[in-house]
C-alpha cells in the first residue's frame, strides 16, 4: 500500500513538474494562452459541478486573464496552466474524498 | 509557498489520507444510524473533556481553558450581542405591507420553537433551516427576501433564539428515507476535506477543539450552532449560521457555496440532530 | 430613537462598579469597502462619566478603538439611586448622552 501511494505521489508531483517545466521555456503565443485558460476554465468548470472548487484557482485565473490582458502571453500562459492544475487537483480531493472521508468519522 | 511545493503538498496530504483510510478497518454499515451516531459523537467529546458538563459545550472556544471561562463571564455581563438582539425584537414585530407579521408563519407564533430547527419538510422533500423559513415567510407575504448571512437575518434568528433559551435542540429525523439521506449527506459533508488547504469540519473540530489555528481557540463541534447566530468580534458584527458555514469554506480556500444550498442545509440538520439535549444558548458571542 | 449607550452602574458601598456598550461604528479611516475606496474615518473622541456634577471618567479615543466599544472601570463613591451621566462626541460632531441610576 505505502509502495503504490508514493509511487502516485512521485508520479503526479513530476507529471506536473515536467508540465511546469516545459511551459518556462517556450515562449507563449496569444493561441497558447487561449488554449491553456480553456483547458483551466473548463477543469474548474468540472471541479465546480462536484461543488469543490478552489478560491485560489479562480484568483489564479484572474491573474492569467489580467496577464493575456496587458499582452504579456508568457504571464498569462503560465498562470493559466497553474489554474488548471489547482483545479485537476480539486477534482482529484473531491473524488477521493468519496470514500476517504470515512477515515475521520467518530464512531 | 510557491505553487509547486502547495501542490505538492496538497497531494501528500491527500495520499496519506487514502493510505490511513487503507490501513483502516472496514467501513462502518451502510445504512446511517443517526441514534448510534449522536450518541458515540456526545461520548467523544464528553471523553474528551471530562471536566465539562454537557451544557458547557454550547460555549464553544470558552469552555476549552480557564482564561477563555474567564473571558466568557465577563462578556455575558455586558454581550456585544444586545443591539441585534433589540433589532431582531423589532424586526420582529413590525408587520409586512400586507398587515401580516412573522408570527403568522410559525407555530407558537415563532416564540421558544427555535429548538426545532432544522426540521425535515416531508412535503417538499427537503430540510427546512430557521433561515430559510424567514426568508419564505417574507417572500409568502410579499416581502423582498434578506441576505442570510447578516444585518436583519442575524437579528431575527437572535431574537428568536433568544426566546428559546434554554430548551434542548430537539431535531427530528422522520422516518422518510429521503430525511435518513439529508442527515446522511450532512454527515458526509461535515467530514470531507475541501479547499486547497484540505481541511473538513472535523479537522479543526472534531480534531483540534481546544487547541489553536493561527490565534484563535477551536470550538468543539458538539454544540457549536447552539449558540447560533453570534457577535464575532474578528466581524466586528452579527453573523447567521450561513454566514459561519461560508466564511469556514473560504477560509480554506474553498470557494463557498450559495448560502441555504442543500449541502449547507443538510450539514446544518447533522450538526444539529448530534446536539440534541443541548440547551439553545442563542445569540451568542464570539472571539 | 434608543439611546447608543447601555450601561449598569453597581455600588458596592465604597465603589461603583461601571459597565457600558456604546453603539458606533468607530471606522477607523484606514479600512477599504467592497469597492476598494477607503471608509472615512467616523470614531468616538471623547467620552464622559459624570457623577454629582464631576467627570469620573473621561476618554480621548482615536481610530484604534473597535466597534461597538465596551468599557469597564470602577470609581471612589458614587451613591445607590443618584445618577450617573454619560455621553460622548464623535468626530463628526455628533453625539449622544445619556443618564443610569446607580443600583
Amino acid at each position: 500500500m505505502r509502495k503504490v501511494v508514493r509511487a502516485s505521489i512521485l508520479s503526479l508531483s513530476s507529471a506536473l513538474l515536467i508540465s511546469g517545466a516545459t511551459a518556462a521555456f517556450a515562449a507563449s503565443s496569444e493561441t497558447d494562452f487561449k488554449a491553456a485558460y480553456a483547458a483551466a476554465e473548463a477543469a474548474n468548470k468540472e471541479a465546480g459541478s462536484l461543488r469543490n472548487q478552489w478560491t485560489t484557482t479562480a484568483a489564479t485565473l484572474a491573474d492569467a486573464k489580467k496577464a493575456a490582458d496587458k499582452g504579456d502571453f508568457d504571464a498569462g500562459t503560465a498562470s493559466a496552466k497553474e489554474a488548471e492544475a489547482l483545479a485537476k487537483a480539486s477534482i482529484y480531493q473531491a473524488t477521493s474524498e468519496k470514500d476517504a472521508w470515512k477515515a475521520l468519522e467518530i464512531h | 509557498m510557491n505553487l509547486r511545493s502547495a501542490i505538492q503538498f496538497g497531494l501528500a496530504a491527500l495520499a496519506l489520507t487514502a493510505f490511513a483510510f487503507g490501513a483502516a478497518p472496514s467501513i462502518a454499515a451502510d445504512t446511517p444510524d443517526p441514534v448510534a451516531d449522536a450518541k458515540a459523537f456526545q461520548k467523544y467529546f464528553t471523553d474528551r473533556f471530562p471536566k465539562l458538563k454537557l451544557e458547557d459545550f454550547v460555549n464553544g472556544p470558552y469552555s476549552m481553558n480557564e482564561d477563555m471561562h474567564r473571558q466568557w463571564e465577563e462578556k455575558e455581563q455586558f454581550p456585544p450581542y444586545d443591539f441585534g438582539l433589540d433589532l431582531g425584537k423589532e424586526l420582529f414585530s413590525k408587520p409586512f405591507k400586507n398587515g401580516k407579521s412573522y408570527a403568522d408563519c410559525f407555530a407558537n407564533g415563532g416564540i421558544g420553537i427555535r429548538q426545532n430547527y432544522p426540521y425535515f419538510d416531508e412535503k417538499e422533500g427537503k430540510v427546512v433551516t430557521l433561515e430559510l423559513a424567514l426568508n419564505r415567510c417574507r417572500e409568502a407575504n410579499g416581502e423582498a427576501p434578506i441576505s442570510y448571512l447578516k444585518d436583519d437575518m442575524a437579528a431575527l434568528t437572535a431574537y428568536m433564539a433568544f426566546t428559546s433559551r434554554g430548551k434542548p435542540f430537539d431535531i427530528k429525523i422522520p422516518a422518510d428515507p429521503r430525511a435518513l439521506e439529508a442527515y446522511d449527506n450532512g454527515k458526509r459533508y461535515f467530514y470531507t476535506r475541501r479547499g486547497q488547504l484540505n481541511f473538513s469540519c472535523a479537522s479543526c473540530h472534531v480534531q483540534n477543539p481546544g487547541e489553536r489555528i493561527r490565534a484563535e481557540i477551536l470550538a468543539p463541534a458538539l454544540g457549536i450552532l447552539n449558540a447560533m447566530p453570534i457577535y464575532r468580534s474578528e466581524w466586528g458584527g452579527m453573523g447567521t449560521i450561513s454566514r459561519r458555514f461560508t466564511t469556514c469554506n473560504s477560509q480554506i480556500r474553498g470557494v463557498p457555496l450559495e448560502p441555504q444550498s442543500d449541502e449547507y442545509r443538510d450539514l446544518e440538520y447533522y450538526l444539529s440532530y448530534v446536539s440534541n439535549g443541548l440547551p439553545i444558548s442563542g445569540p451568542g458571542a464570539r472571539p | 430613537m434608543a439611546s447608543t449607550i447601555r450601561v449598569r452602574a453597581t455600588s458596592s458601598g465604597e465603589n461603583t462598579e461601571v459597565q457600558a456598550l456604546i453603539q458606533h461604528p468607530m471606522d477607523s479611516g484606514y479600512v477599504k469597502d467592497a469597492k476598494g475606496e477607503l471608509i472615512p474615518p467616523h470614531f468616538i473622541q471623547q467620552l464622559t462619566f459624570e457623577y454629582d456634577g464631576k467627570a469620573v471618567f473621561t476618554a480621548d479615543w482615536g481610530p484604534a478603538v473597535s466597534k461597538d466599544p465596551y468599557v469597564k472601570f470602577a470609581f471612589k463613591g458614587g451613591k445607590k439611586g443618584e445618577d450617573l451621566k454619560i455621553s460622548w462626541v464623535d468626530n463628526k460632531g455628533a453625539s449622544d448622552t445619556t443618564t443610569a441610576k446607580i443600583q
